[in-house]
């Protein structure tokens, strides 16, 4: 309940203030996003699984945004950012529909 | 360049990211036996901080990810957008220029095709107009008015014959006459002068003297052709009529005609 009540509040926040993004911080965000989205999606995936643990889910949470937004900051000093952030996008990608998957197999049973 | 070099980390990184994915999954359960160990109180203390922690988390992402789509909707991207993102992005954004610049032109020249074609038919249908007008006052079908002439044949006698209403009608067209009207009764091309004098009749319709003849055409031609020697003037006075010739600066021919529908006559093809 809490999750979704943040979600909610926080997507309301950043359309009512509607902050500009720091010029640095703008290749990392989407990045970012991903990443919290596929650790969001991980955490969905253990509590279904009965293995839902709070610790693992905030550090999994903090640690999939680090280090996908360093794999991008690394990518953009090698010359190679929009291959990299290419890379994460689709690895993060294919860990959200597996994940998916295994929460439709929870409900649906299918 | 882009597309074929990022094939390669997508394809090398999976290697690299399954055991990731499998280490998130072990983790809870050693997790679960870690947290299960310390006392109870400390357990919900650390519950309440986990439930706060993942609210404050929550919050973060839907804030970024409202963020984030606000300025991808913005355009705003732009800005931070990487050089070679950029570099691809002006090669699209210059052929798609090409392309619509292409099709403006495709749509100018249409456009110059249409107007043109358009002024064709207005001037084509301007005349159709102008020719149907002509023709209507020669065949009778329309009324007409303008400069011309009224003339009078007085027949006290009844000796004046279809002749030499015939010949009358002939000198007027010949002198220029371009439509009349005889009492009443439209002159069209058709037209034909029959019965015996005194019981004259036009096209079938029967015309009693004094026959009215309201001409236009040029008034003083038209008086010069009636008044010639061994005209028609002349001709009517030797069958003791008269003929009263006035020129007017209009004359109405208001009496019409049915349009002579041809029986047998069909438009040629080809012009």
């Amino acid at each position: 309940m809490i999750p979704i009540l943040g979600l909610a509040v926080g997507v309301v926040l950043g359309l009512i203030l509607d902050p500009s993004v720091p010029l640095w911080l703008q290749p990392y965000l989407p990045i970012a996003v991903v990443a919290a989205l596929d650790a969001v999606f991980g955490g969905v995936r253990a509590r279904f699984d009965g293995i839902f643990d709070a610790k693992v889910f905030v550090v999994s949470f903090v640690s999939n945004v680090v280090v996908a937004a360093l794999i991008v900051f690394l990518g953009d000093q090698l010359g190679v950012g929009a291959q990299l952030s290419t890379a994460v996008v689709v690895v993060l990608g294919i860990r959200i529909f597996g994940n998916a998957a295994a929460i439709r197999r929870h409900l649906f049973r299918a | 360049m882009t597309t074929p070099s990022s094939g390669d980390p997508g394809d090398g990184t999976p290697d690299e990211v399954r055991p990731a994915q499998e280490s998130v999954r072990p983790e809870p359960a050693t997790a679960d036996d870690g947290p299960a160990a310390p006392a109870p109180r400390r357990k919900q203390r650390g519950d309440l901080l986990a439930a706060a922690l993942i609210g404050v988390l929550a919050l973060l992402l839907g804030f970024a990810f409202a963020v984030q789509v606000r300025t991808t909707d913005d355009g705003q991207a732009l800005a931070g957008a990487r050089e070679e993102d950029l570099v691809r992005i002006l090669d699209d954004l210059t052929g798609r220029e090409d392309r619509l610049r292409q099709q403006i032109a495709e749509q100018r020249s249409a456009l110059a095709q249409l107007g043109s074609s358009d002024s064709q038919a207005e001037a084509a249908l301007a005349e159709a107009r102008e020719r149907s007008q002509a023709l209507g006052i020669l065949n009778g079908t329309l009324p007409a008015q303008g400069p011309g002439l009224e003339m009078t044949i007085r027949d006290p006698m009844d000796r004046v014959p279809a002749a030499v209403l015939l010949d009358a009608i002939q000198e007027l067209r010949g002198a220029g006459a371009e439509t009349m009207q005889i009492d009443d009764v439209r002159v069209g091309v058709s037209t034909a002068v029959t019965g015996s004098p005194g019981d004259l009749a036009l096209d079938g319709q029967p015309v009693e003297a004094p026959y009215v003849f309201q001409v236009i055409g040029s008034p003083q031609d038209m008086a010069t052709a009636m008044n010639i020697p061994n005209g028609v003037v002349d001709k009517v006075r030797l069958r003791d009529g008269t003929v009263d010739l006035v020129q007017s600066d209009l004359v109405v021919v208001d009496a019409l005609r049915q349009l002579d529908m041809p029986q047998y006559a069909e438009p040629a093809d080809g012009d």
